[in-house]
């Protein structure tokens, strides 16, 4: 391709080619300070493309492929070309990846022990690892955590913070220092803008943690919390991963391993500091 | 007489977690998440061919069951064969 750029994530490279210079520049100025792939070798390719060549120039739309997609996938403007290479790297994830079980969570370690929460998109789970960041934990990651299934560790994959609509002005306000991507508006979930990791999160990338309790954040009710118990946790894992089936028995091994050893709460909150309170006083007790 | 034995152990990984048990099935690589009275009915059909009264009498011998149903155990039998956790033999 014309473009393109390799870094690595955690354990995972990518590399990532485009039809048009500005997804690239992007991606090398957000993650300039992540190392390259081992060896110089990615685990998987992603590709921003024009269906035709008079589209690089001509109402641009970037397509996104890769070593794995979904069929028909709606193009992106060009100015929503990070999220494309983004959502690129993410389905690689979501469909490839085999070495790891993938949570579908948000992460933050601290004393070596690693804090994961899950929930449905818009349950707040990115604010919540951005925040907890904010105030010294270490991130793991915002999207995707994933568990080894030999030791049953934590890794992170801290990729660019993903932060939606009033999640941006909360964490302006929480992270006054960061570094920040363009604002991208109009796109498919409302306006986006990514908060790099804090230097912290980056340079311990390999570290990988020992889960210590996983919670399910509800965002908009009154402070509460309920124990899951561990067969709903495990259902709702079912669901929180998309490489469980494909894993097969090595999975299901991985995944009653995590149940059984990590305390799970479902959380509701009505705002982010009392979210905070209830996540620390949490951790003090179960962690 | 339909007489019903549990799939070859072999090919079942059983894990208890609370109220609920994980029945990994290799087979055909679904999980099974069940509750009372399949992992009983699977421990008491073993590799016996039982028929439908003989598992009944086991299971109330095992369990000491109140109330004894053939026609509902008869429908969780035909759904445990469905899932392939249960064989007729």
């Amino acid at each position: 391709m014309r473009h393109s750029t390799m870094l690595r994530i955690g354990p995972v490279g990518f590399r990532v080619g485009s039809d048009w210079r500005a997804p690239v520049a992007a991606l090398e100025a957000l993650y300039r300070n992540y190392p390259k792939p081992q060896d110089g070798i990615p685990d998987f390719s992603v590709r921003l493309f024009a269906a035709r060549p008079w589209r690089r120039f001509v109402r641009s739309a970037v397509h996104i492929g890769g070593d794995f997609v979904i069929p028909d996938a709606a193009p992106l403007p060009l100015a929503q070309g990070l999220l494309a290479a983004e959502m690129g790297m993410n389905l690689q994830m979501a469909l490839g990846q085999r070495r790891y079980l993938l949570l579908h969570a948000s992460g933050v370690e601290k004393d070596g022990k690693a804090l994961l929460m899950t929930g449905e998109s818009g349950a707040g789970k990115s604010t919540l690892a951005a925040l907890l960041m904010a105030r010294g934990w270490r991130l793991l990651g915002d999207e995707f955590v994933l568990i080894d299934p030999v030791t049953g560790h934590a890794h992170g994959f801290p990729r660019l913070i993903s932060l939606k609509n009033e999640a941006i002005g909360v964490m302006a306000r929480e992270a006054p220092g960061g570094r920040w991507g363009p604002l991208l508006e109009g796109t498919p979930k409302g306006t986006i803008r990514h908060l790099v990791p804090d230097a912290r999160a980056i340079a311990a990338m390999d570290q990988p943690a020992v889960p210590a309790l996983l919670l399910f954040p509800n965002f908009g009710f009154e402070a509460a919390a309920r124990e899951v118990p561990p067969s709903e946790c495990f259902v709702r894992l079912t669901q929180a991963s998309t490489n469980y089936v494909s894993l097969a028995e090595t999975g299901f091994d991985a995944l009653t391993r995590f149940v059984r050893a990590v305390p799970a709460r479902a959380i509701d909150y009505p705002d982010t500091a009392s979210a905070v309170a209830l996540v620390e006083r949490l951790w003090g007790e179960l962690a | 007489m339909t007489r019903y034995c549990a799939a070859d152990p072999a090919t079942l990984r059983i894990e208890p977690l609370d109220s609920l048990t994980l029945i990994y099935h290799r087979s055909s690589g679904i999980t099974h998440v069940v509750d009372s009275p399949v992992p009983e009915l699977l421990a008491v059909l073993g590799s016996d061919a039982l028929t439908l009264d003989e598992t009944l009498a086991a299971l109330a011998e095992a369990h000491d069951l109140i109330d004894p149903d053939a026609g509902a155990l008869a429908a969780r039998l035909d759904e445990l064969v469905e899932a392939g956790l249960v064989e007729r033999c």
